[in-house]
């Protein structure tokens, strides 16, 4: 079939079978609350549905002309409209290439109650949320874009808190919903005020809306949505919700929570930047580079401190964000300093980051889901060992740490190097003062990647390698084969994304030159014989596969090599070194607050440690018959800015109650002001 | 630029079996500053025969990660020293990945020996690994800058480009921004080597030891691997530093009238590095641990500087 004539009847269909499993949910719930089985027949919508998304995103992607479709106004005077322009059909993409493993894994996963008391429901409401994702990612207007964000919102909140039974539960779907209502705010009053100055809320309209308003309105709007886009996204300090609420979804929620949904946001900030503003000011660009450097580095950090698995899953998903938006930052500056090209080479760092992400982030929490199933525990100290008990799911949840560590030849190395790429270019081409920023942006993305390096040192080995730590642990089961099947997906996804990354990124030719007029594979970059290519004049090049074939045969030779001589040398298992006592126990093996505690020191003016140590002792001070140790880190700025908040708006409160005496006569005294009031100026003839 | 298989394999040959030379001569050029009688140079050869001969013990407590660390780690640091030149200017496989691949294929290789680290279980296995994996974060930074200001100049990433546009340059190493990358290229290679100030080779003291500690369960064959991986590595770094900054006597094209000299001057220019080496393990004591980050500290503002007066005063 044409791809044109394909991409919308695949994406009708996807939105038709969301909605069918959405709505067959509603009586069925009725019917059989807590039947598995239904659930997982409703599940099956979700993973056909996602399916067809995926048809419908690659055929758009590389579709001459996007395909729009637009309701008849309603009474009220607006419509509804459909648009599958490049970039949407990308991020349609990675929310397909994504919710297909989930949904199968999936299957699996939701036999063990993860959906609650009411699955489903659940079920029903996976469905909902996948086809509001879709409409975000694919709205022509502004009016179907909020309300598919709204919709996203309830649905996933109705997800994040499926254990509700929990405090700890309740206050994360709390949190989580209550700075989405705030960001979304934002959202709101930034998209009506491009409106409003466009004169349409059609989103053809109001591509280059942006830089026909006025300054001081041009700028308001850029930072209302960029910072109300932040909160989806999770960018440094308003992330608050991410690490309350990923830890406690269930696992498969949490891998399109950090996969895809906190995507709209980096969605929102790539349409918003690059689509409604034809042109930002440098200032502009370095509010994105700023905000990412702070994220990457802070998320990552803040990761380390971590030893609850889904935890420092989450704070990583903040880390990446920051990556995403260095390329971002990156992109704008470059255009605001007119270099399309370059800008067209960053843009493509951050969206393949993006798309990386999504795989990767979804693959190590689906991972995770399996270890917490098995251990049940998502504290890390309580873990270990895990490697022998469940091979399959150390295996897939290492290649998932390896390619989020940035290592070749995966494909975060691949996104990793083109931001690499795109920041030095910005650096050696432009002649500006602020270029001193690519580099400083650069090194702390260095830092950044080292540090995540280090961190998934820690998240697989304590989890996975050495002793157990609990009864759980040691008794862990592998978990089903539908649960293994959507993580080998993943994990096979990772691999070739990083080997045919220079046959992939052509395709984002569409989205660079709908937006920077400049074709990625044709001018900027050449991306030929199997390499990525550094921008001309400056040269440079990187081929993941070949650099996986070396690997391998230089990995094989001396292997090939001691397989040969194995039966010829002797090969005895024995104890570890223990320093002489009778047996290594599993509370001699580092723990993950040990691994962690050099970078603590290390960069103490950041995290602020604590510690307090109390000794109780009976008779003698040296012979404590009890010690209480606690440890602990402050919390990111940020953590608690909707503490600040509603202590503001407390504190504002009770300002206001001054004027509220109790006395009628001033009431009165008021009513009779506001009246003069609204007669000289309110009503006028 | 094509990549020629030949020059791959004399590259790995040189790598492979010149490195445990250099660090045989380390050793033995410390130990006669330190007038003691040393080592022969020749002893990391025998030492490597040695365990290639013996057998192994495995720890009861390890997993297929243990076994595939040093083949990993061997693999990936052989590769990496693939891409940068050495005798010839131009690198056999650098048109595959610049330094920004190096610099990864490094981390790859240290990623899965922390991990096989954490793998036996024992403290000194993850005292180690924490150690390692925060030096080298820090580290990385002062590298990238380093290797940022270099690849400026050169307009490339590609290790062959970056030195061949310093080769009609002579004084370009007098330069400030390429004396300040120098200089903080030459301390992460003491952090990332395990020199002393940072860590100390030689020693097997239980609570200062952050290289060794990670590979104390290895033995036989695997740890001859391992060894042979960090004297690899080592001469890796020394080359960078050696052709990056002083690349004009690389040979521009094969032949013997071109190589030899080459060659010659190839050596020369890894001893005077092993040299400085060896005078600042000799007359530096190891630092505490937390002061460490002190030292990498500088190497940052080091690079940061690099790059800033190729800023101010160009790169060229």
């Amino acid at each position: 079939m044409d791809p044109a004539q394909a991409a919308p009847a695949a994406f009708l269909l996807a939105l038709g079978l969301f909605a069918t499993g959405w709505l067959l949910s509603l009586p069925l719930h009725f019917l059989r609350k807590s039947s598995l089985p239904l659930a997982g027949f409703l599940n099956a919508f979700a993973l056909a549905g996602s399916a067809a998304a995926a048809a419908a995103g690659a055929a758009a992607l590389t579709a001459p002309e996007p395909w729009r479709w637009a309701s008849p106004a309603t009474a009220a005077g607006f419509s509804f409209s459909v648009r599958l322009d490049p970039l949407s059909a990308f991020f349609l993409l990675s929310l397909a290439a994504l919710a297909v493993p989930v949904s199968v894994y999936s299957f699996g996963y939701i036999r063990h109650g993860a959906y609650g008391s009411s699955p489903v429901l659940r079920s029903g409401l996976l469905n909902a949320m996948l086809a509001a994702l879709a409409l975000i990612f694919t709205a022509g207007n502004v009016v179907l874009f909020l309300v598919a964000w709204e919709t996203g919102v309830v649905a996933s909140y109705f997800l994040v808190t499926a254990s509700h039974a929990e405090e700890e539960t309740r206050q994360g779907g709390w949190l989580f919903i209550l700075m989405s209502r705030a960001g979304a705010g934002m959202v709101y009053v930034g998209l009506l005020l491009l409106a409003a100055f466009a004169g349409s809320l059609d989103f053809d309209r109001l591509s280059g809306a942006g830089n026909n308003m006025p300054g001081a309105a041009s700028a308001a709007a850029f930072l209302l949505l960029f910072f109300g886009f932040g909160v989806k996204a999770g960018i440094i300090p308003l992330h608050a919700w991410l690490p309350a609420a990923h830890p406690v979804a269930p696992s498969n929620v949490s891998s399109l929570l950090s996969g895809i949904v906190i995507k709209t946001g980096i969605y929102g900030i790539a349409r918003v930047c690059f689509d409604f503003y034809g042109a930002l000011p440098p200032w502009a660009g370095m509010v994105v580079l700023a905000a990412g450097v702070v994220s990457g580095l802070l998320g990552v950090l803040y990761a380390l401190m971590e030893h609850d698995l889904k935890r420092l899953l989450a704070f990583h998903s903040i880390e990446n964000i920051g990556i995403i938006l260095m390329g971002f930052g990156g992109g704008l500056l470059l255009r605001s300093f007119g270099y399309p090209k370059l800008a067209a080479l960053a843009l493509v760092a951050g969206l393949f980051h993006t798309l990386n992400h999504a795989l990767f982030k979804g693959l190590l929490f689906l991972g995770a889901g399996a270890v917490v199933h098995a251990s049940h525990t998502r504290n890390m100290e309580e873990m270990g060992g895990l490697i022998r008990r469940m091979p399959r799911t150390a295996l897939y949840f290492l290649i998932g740490a390896a390619a989020i560590s940035g290592l070749p030849p995966l494909n975060g190395f691949v996104s990793e190097w083109l931001t690499y790429q795109a920041l030095l270019a910005g650096f050696g081409t432009t002649t500006e003062i602020t270029r001193v920023a690519f580099p400083v942006a650069g090194a702390l993305l260095a830092l950044t990647a080292a540090l995540a390096a280090a961190c998934f040192v820690k998240a697989f080995g304590i989890t996975f390698l050495a002793l157990p730590r609990s009864e759980h642990a040691r008794h862990a089961d592998e978990c089903g084969p539908s649960m293994r099947a959507g993580m080998a997906w993943l994990a096979l996804a990772c691999v070739l994304l990083g080997l045919g990354a220079p046959w992939l990124v052509p395709a984002f030719d569409g989205i660079t030159l709908q937006l920077l007029k400049t074709r990625i594979s044709l001018s900027a970059v050449s991306w030929g014989s199997a390499a990525l290519q550094a921008p001309p004049p400056r040269t440079g090049a990187a081929s993941p596969l070949v650099l996986a074939l070396l690997l391998a045969a230089f990995g094989l030779a001396p292997w090939i090599v001691w397989i040969l001589r194995r039966r010829r040398v002797s090969v005895r298992v024995g104890p570890v070194w223990d320093c002489g006592l009778p047996a290594l126990k599993a509370e001699n093996e580092y723990t993950a607050t040990a691994f962690s505690k050099s970078i603590r020191m290390v960069f103490s003016a950041v995290f602020r440690p604590r510690r307090e140590i109390q000794p109780q002792f009976e008779a003698s001070p040296y012979f404590p018959s009890e010690i209480r140790f606690e440890s602990g880190v402050s919390p990111a700025p940020g953590a608690s800015i909707h503490a600040a908040a509603q202590e503001s708006l407390l504190r504002l409160a009770l300002r206001t109650r001054q004027i509220q005496a109790g006395s009628l006569h001033a009431y009165l005294a008021y009513i009779f002001v506001t009246l003069i009031l609204l007669l000289l100026f309110g009503v006028r003839p | 630029m094509t990549a020629s298989l030949p020059g791959a394999v004399f590259q790995a040959l040189l790598l492979l079996l010149a490195s445990p030379l250099i660090s045989g001569l380390i050793r033995t050029a410390k130990a006669r500053l330190q007038t003691r009688r040393g080592p022969s140079p020749l002893q990391p050869y025998r030492d490597l025969a040695k365990l290639l001969r013996k057998g192994l013990i495995v720890p009861e407590t390890a997993s297929a990660v243990f076994a595939a660390a040093p083949f990993v780690l061997f693999a990936a640091t052989l590769l990496a020293g693939l891409l940068i030149p050495t005798i010839a200017a131009a690198a056999p496989l650098s048109q595959f990945g610049g330094v920004l691949a190096l610099v990864y294929l490094l981390a790859l290789g240290r990623f899965f020996l922390a991990l096989a680290a954490l793998d036996t279980g024992s403290s000194f296995g993850g005292m180690g690994s924490s150690r390692e994996m925060t030096i080298a974060a820090l580290a990385e930074p002062a590298l990238m800058l380093a290797l940022f200001t270099v690849a400026l100049g050169a307009g490339s990433t590609d290790p062959s480009r970056m030195a061949q546009a310093a080769i009609g340059q002579s004084w370009r190493f007098l330069a400030p921004s390429q004396m300040l990358a120098f200089a903080a290229l030459f301390l992460v290679l003491l952090a990332e080597t395990g020199r002393i100030p940072v860590d100390n080779p030689a020693t097997h003291l239980e609570l200062t030891m952050i290289h060794e500690a990670m590979i104390l369960e290895y033995s036989g064959p695997w740890l001859a691997l391992i060894e042979w991986s960090a004297s690899i590595k080592q001469l890796v770094l020394l080359t960078l530093l050696a052709n990056l900054f002083f690349p004009f006597t690389l040979a521009s094209g094969p032949g013997a009238p071109a190589i030899l000299p080459a060659a010659a001057f190839y050596l020369l220019k890894i001893l005077v590095l092993a040299g400085a080496v060896v005078l600042v393990e000799t007359t530096n004591a190891k630092m505490r641990l937390f002061r460490v980050p002190e030292l990498l500290a500088v190497a940052f503002v080091l690079g940061a500087l690099a790059l800033i007066s190729t800023f101010l005063f160009g790169a060229r």
